[in-house]
């Protein structure tokens, strides 16, 4: 209930009148007729949009596990490697590397005949596999050097108390490691994700029709500008609120130290 | 019960025979023998930097011993030359044998205390989770914390915590349990409630490694007393002998400062 009275205080209620204000003049005074004939490719797009998101995001995640365990407590001939990855994938641009997978890995499968008569063809020739390839191995990259941290940060002593019950490494790693690491990192993996989610519309640009690509597609056949891509914001940030709120959940299950 | 203890007192629940330890040049145990029978409630005193926590914790191979034996159960534990462990499962075996309490309490922050305490049976010995639910229930009962099962570790106590590590190591139903220096951590008014549960553990028959500043609670719980000073056996014997009756001039000297 105070947070409730909190909200109205009269600086809030006047910036909240502005918002309004603007969001009816937004929807009166501009061009929305559009929205019908495109509302079926917005939605494909949009599905296409969160379902990347997430395809990418958990098999990124899963990349990351061993990349971060590798850099924090791995020999030296699967730390450096994993160091080395890392360091390319934060190295370059995101955009580079989506094209140098599309356009380089792309154009060089069709010259292997074995692989133009795989069962895998079919696939291989669509964009959108470059597409999760690529963002795949982005969010590996940074959530791995992310992970070497959490692994790293784990308390010693806690693991030491499982070894001396005669706990299984596996077990240790499944049970206390890999769950206190990833408790940690939660806030950052949220933050991370949301950031994620900002770099697929540079899919658009090898050919993957998602949510940006439709608003591109609007502005070219409608000549209409704006709107398009105030409605593109709006869905964003729907998506990162529901992303902020998700993790936010997941943090509240177990509280911090 | 009584039948039972006397038929297997021969047996020796841990014996150590010439333990050493290094790290680096640094040589912390040079040679120390020990034999705890079942039943016993050992305790090992000394200053900062003797060894004792090292040597407890050669014990279950929380450190790699640099050279000796070492029996747990009549069951001498493979090691090659450097005194690295032959078979990591056989270490995992004894391990479960032998339940240790830190001094920094070590409960696994991400799990409530039932959890805590149902963690090695479930997922290491692998009770039915029911059975582990029954008994960890009553074992926190025991030492007083049955209303915080569901509470995470950080917002009890350190004395309420290591009442909780306690129940834990009870958990696995140990042949013997290692202390080390469980109270260190806490503060003054907060040890007497944690003394009162390793007393009743005591008291009970259980075997114990007890690695100690309490002078007071050691003579009275302990039933052999060991003084290491620079990683050797100074001097060794029952309580009321050692702490009454102290021959070497640094243990009488320890006694001194310790109080």
């Amino acid at each position: 209930m105070t947070s409730l009275r909190a909200l109205f205080v009269p600086h809030r209620i006047v910036l909240m009148g502005l918002f309004i204000a603007f969001v009816v003049w937004c929807a009166v005074s501009l061009r929305w007729d559009w929205i019908p004939q495109y509302a079926p490719l917005a939605l494909e797009g949009l599905w296409r949009t969160i379902w990347l998101l997430v395809v990418t995001c958990v098999l990124g995640f899963l990349l990351a596990v061993p990349l971060g365990l590798a850099q924090a407590v791995g020999p030296w001939y699967l730390s450096a490697p994993a160091k080395v990855f890392c360091t390319i994938v934060r190295g370059t641009p995101l955009l580079l590397q989506i094209w140098l997978l599309y356009y380089g890995l792309g154009s060089l499968f069709p010259q292997i005949p074995w692989i133009r008569a795989s069962e895998l063809w079919p696939i291989l020739r669509q964009a959108w596999p470059y597409a999760v390839l690529a963002l795949t191995l982005s969010y590996a990259g940074y959530e791995g050097e992310v992970m070497r941290g959490a692994f790293s940060s784990v308390n010693k002593g806690q693991l030491e108390a499982a070894n001396a019950f005669g706990m299984p490494r596996f077990t240790v790693f499944r049970r206390i490691w890999l769950p206190q690491a990833i408790r940690s990192v939660l806030p950052t993996l949220g933050g991370e994700t949301i950031l994620q989610m900002k770099a697929t519309p540079l899919v658009a640009t090898i050919t993957v029709v998602e949510i940006y690509a439709v608003s591109s597609r609007v502005r070219a056949d409608t000549f209409v500008v704006y709107e398009p891509l105030l409605l593109l914001a709006l869905i964003y940030m729907i998506i990162a609120g529901i992303i902020t709120l998700a993790f936010g959940y997941i943090e509240r299950q177990v509280p911090t130290r | 019960m009584g039948e039972t203890v006397s038929a297997s007192e021969q047996a020796d629940a841990i014996r150590v025979t010439d333990l050493h330890k290094s790290f680096g040049n640094l040589e912390v145990l040079k040679g120390v023998s020990l034999t705890a029978h079942k039943g016993d409630v050992v305790a090992i005193i000394g200053g900062s930097g003797s060894g004792k926590s090292t040597f407890l914790r050669c014990i279950n191979f929380l450190e790699t011993p640099s050279s000796g034996e070492i029996v747990v159960n009549g069951e001498p534990i493979a090691m090659r030359q450097d005194g690295t462990p032959v078979d990591r499962r056989q270490i995992e075996r004894v391990r479960t044998r032998l339940a240790m309490v830190f001094q920094a309490f070590n409960l696994w922050t991400h799990r409530t205390l039932l959890e805590n305490v149902i963690e090695v049976p479930v997922h290491v010995l692998k009770v039915p989770r029911a059975d582990a639910v029954a008994r960890a229930r009553q074992l926190l009962e025991r030492v007083g914390l049955a209303e915080k099962a569901d509470t995470y570790p950080s917002f009890l106590s350190g004395g309420q915590q290591q009442r909780a590590a306690i129940a834990r190591a009870l958990a696995v139903d140990p042949s013997v349990m290692l202390f080390d220096e469980p109270t260190s951590a806490l503060d003054p008014e907060l040890v007497g409630e944690v003394l009162t549960v390793i007393r009743d553990l005591a008291a009970e028959g259980r075997t114990m490694l007890l690695v100690t500043h309490e002078m007071k609670f050691a003579r009275e719980v302990a039933t052999h007393v060991v003084y290491l000073f620079e990683g050797r056996i100074e001097e060794q014997g029952p309580p009321a002998e050692l702490f009454g009756n102290p021959k070497s001039a640094r243990l009488k000297q320890f006694l001194k400062t310790v109080g």
